[in-house]
């Protein structure tokens, strides 16, 4: 099992889930967060005072999938967020040792 | 809480006895004696005691339904620039941990001087004393009633003296309300009411009496008589300084007390260095649109009638804030490179601020002026001053209120001559408009008036933080201000997400 980590833009998120979804993962879940990359920040500027702003807002999806779907979901994730600008994001790969489902107590595959 | 009672018992006392009119009857027999009478008659005449059989032979004027409708809703007009108009204006400003500690400095603020507005303050800035200060005699609104009259700007025009009084304590509470922009996100919340408290009864009161108080127009009978009543009035009324709503008194007057906060409680931690971007600009443009609205309460109901005077303040307020609303944005636009909202609202209350002094003497050209004026200069009080000034003057109480206050007044000196489609001067002996104005002569007057609001503001306003220092201490420690004042100060949030 593995556990698919993306960072992608904030508009991109739909796309992203309808594509998950197309190649059978089965959930997702989604954070807001902030980062910086090679994307720069800007500044925003507040009568007299100046700020750079550093940190831009982008979502986090992480989706635990069978290993055996790896390479279309990082496929389905590639296509969905590119626009082909800088701050596109970035896909992290994780080996996954254990799933539990809480409800019924299932584990592995089953749970995913 | 025993504190509390303590407080509460020591009011109730002073109010039993305020209100237990023997005693002070008895300690001053002909002081309260005499506006007690006249008060129901026209307290106009209150300061010619000698002259009052005269006119009394003639019936008393009454109120104007007209005049009292505009002015009860003028009035509540202007408390709702307080709250909440200046509120969220000043809310929006600050950080998400400090939303709440300025509604409540401006909400609380609102209150007490109300409160104090009613106990002594009213009678300390609109009655007869000396040039600087009024009497104690209309303590508690002593001797008011339904009856009572106040003067207007027309002879034989009065209007109820009850809303008088809650017209003028609206602009007391917006006053003090003003400064708490100036140190914001760092002071502390029992210092805000100490300071409040005294800076209210040692500067707004004295600077009310001296640029508002006089008896009113209907004693102004001859030249003799004139220079009688005149000698009665407020110290810069008497020199013949022009500020129709307020633009030393409420304006220059709490942009002052602010700069002086401002060094006195010292700079927010982590200036500089971390980000204090305003954390809602959507919550500073309704508080903006909130006090144009008010203002029109503040500056046509100024004119204390439902009359021309009136509807002139009204376009003139009006369009001295679309005017200062374009320039700021323009002159950003070229300077920084990018029109904000930020800008246009800010601009918005300059234009607001600079018409204030001017609205009922200047043409509407004048006003145009003076609105285009002020967004650029305050823009520039806003950068280039307030680097020079060195001060964190957090939401920028003196680059706004006081530039453009002081623009305004000078302005006002300018732009009141007929010459330029100002109203001039009333000479209220010969019941028109005096033939003469003196353009240069009047902008020495007012800048006279700003001189003063300056310095009495500004000095005042050190003795009170020093005060306050020493009692209670005036900011909050390094570890409540990086936890913010809304939960240190007030053990709640503004959101919960």
């Amino acid at each position: 099992m593995k556990l698919v980590t993306a960072i992608i833009k904030p508009f991109k998120l739909d796309e992203v889930r309808e594509a998950l979804a197309a190649v059978g993962v089965q959930g997702i879940t989604v954070t807001e967060v902030k980062g910086f990359g090679r994307q720069k920040g800007h500044t925003e500027l507040y009568r007299g005072a100046e700020y750079v702003v550093d940190f831009l807002p982008k979502v986090k999806v992480e989706a635990a999938i069978k290993s055996e779907l790896l390479d279309q979901t990082i496929e389905a994730i590639e296509k969905a967020a590119s626009t082909g600008k800088i701050g596109d994001g970035k896909i992290f790969v994780f080996d996954l040792q254990q799933v539990v489902r809480i409800r019924t107590g299932e584990t592995g595959t089953d749970a995913l | 809480m025993r504190k509390l009672l303590a407080i509460m018992l020591t009011v109730a006392t002073v109010a039993a006895v305020g209100f237990g009119g023997p005693a002070w009857a008895d300690d001053k027999p002909a002081e309260s004696a005499a506006p007690a009478a006249t008060a129901v008659a026209a307290p106009a005449s209150t300061a010619a005691p000698a002259d009052a059989a005269a006119p009394a032979a003639t019936p008393a004027p009454t109120p104007n339904k007209g005049d009292t409708a505009w002015l009860i809703v003028a009035t509540a007009f202007v408390m709702l620039m307080s709250i909440p108009g200046l509120a969220l204006f000043y809310g929006g400003l600050v950080r998400t941990k400090n939303m709440l500690s300025v509604l409540m400095q401006v909400f609380a603020i609102f209150s007490l001087i109300s409160v104090l507005w009613a106990v002594y303050g009213y009678s300390v800035a609109f009655s007869e004393g000396n040039a600087f200060f009024g009497g104690l005699d209309k303590l508690f609104l002593k001797g008011i009633t339904p009856d009572s009259v106040a003067a207007t700007f027309s002879k034989g025009v009065v209007v109820p003296e009850f809303i008088f009084v809650a017209f003028q304590g609206a602009f007391a509470a917006i006053t003090v309300g003003l400064i708490v922009g100036a140190f914001a996100e760092r002071v502390k919340f029992s210092a805000v009411l100490l300071f409040a408290a005294l800076w209210f009864t040692f500067s707004y009161l004295p600077m009310a009496h001296m640029v508002w108080y006089w008896a009113g127009p209907d004693g102004y009978t001859s030249a003799e008589a004139a220079d009688k009543l005149n000698a009665t009035a407020g110290w810069l009324f008497q020199k013949g300084a022009l500020d129709f709503a307020g633009g030393t008194v409420v304006h220059i007057n709490a942009a002052m007390a602010g700069l002086m906060g401002a060094y006195m409680v010292g700079r927010r931690v982590g200036l500089g260095n971390v980000s204090m971007a305003p954390h809602s600009l959507t919550m500073t443009m309704i508080g903006a649109s909130l006090l144009w609205f008010g203002w029109f309460g503040f500056n046509a109901g100024s004119a204390l009638e439902a009359n021309g005077t009136a509807t002139l303040a009204f376009v003139n307020t009006w369009l001295a804030t679309a005017c200062a609303t374009l320039s700021w944005m323009i002159a950003e636009w070229l300077i920084k490179g990018r029109p904000s909202l930020l800008g246009a609202a800010s601009g918005a209350v300059a234009g607001l601020v600079a018409i204030t002094p001017a609205a009922g003497f200047v043409g509407v050209m004048g006003a145009l002026v003076i609105g285009l004026a002020a967004g650029v200069i305050c823009l520039w009080g806003v950068n280039g001053l307030k680097k020079i000034l060195k001060a964190d003057d957090s939401l920028d109480v003196f680059g706004v209120h006081g530039v453009g206050g002081i623009l305004g007044a000078i302005l006002t000196g300018v732009f009141a001559a007929p010459s330029l489609g100002g109203t001039g001067i009333y000479d209220y002996v010969a019941n028109k408009v005096a033939d003469n104005y003196d353009i240069m002569g009047q902008v020495v007057t007012q800048a006279t008036a700003v001189g003063t609001t300056v310095v009495w503001s500004g000095v005042v306003a050190l003795v009170c933080y020093k005060i306050v220092d020493i009692l209670v201490g005036l900011r909050v420690t390094e570890d409540e201000e990086r936890e913010g004042l809304d939960i240190a100060s007030h053990g709640e949030s503004a959101y919960h997400y």
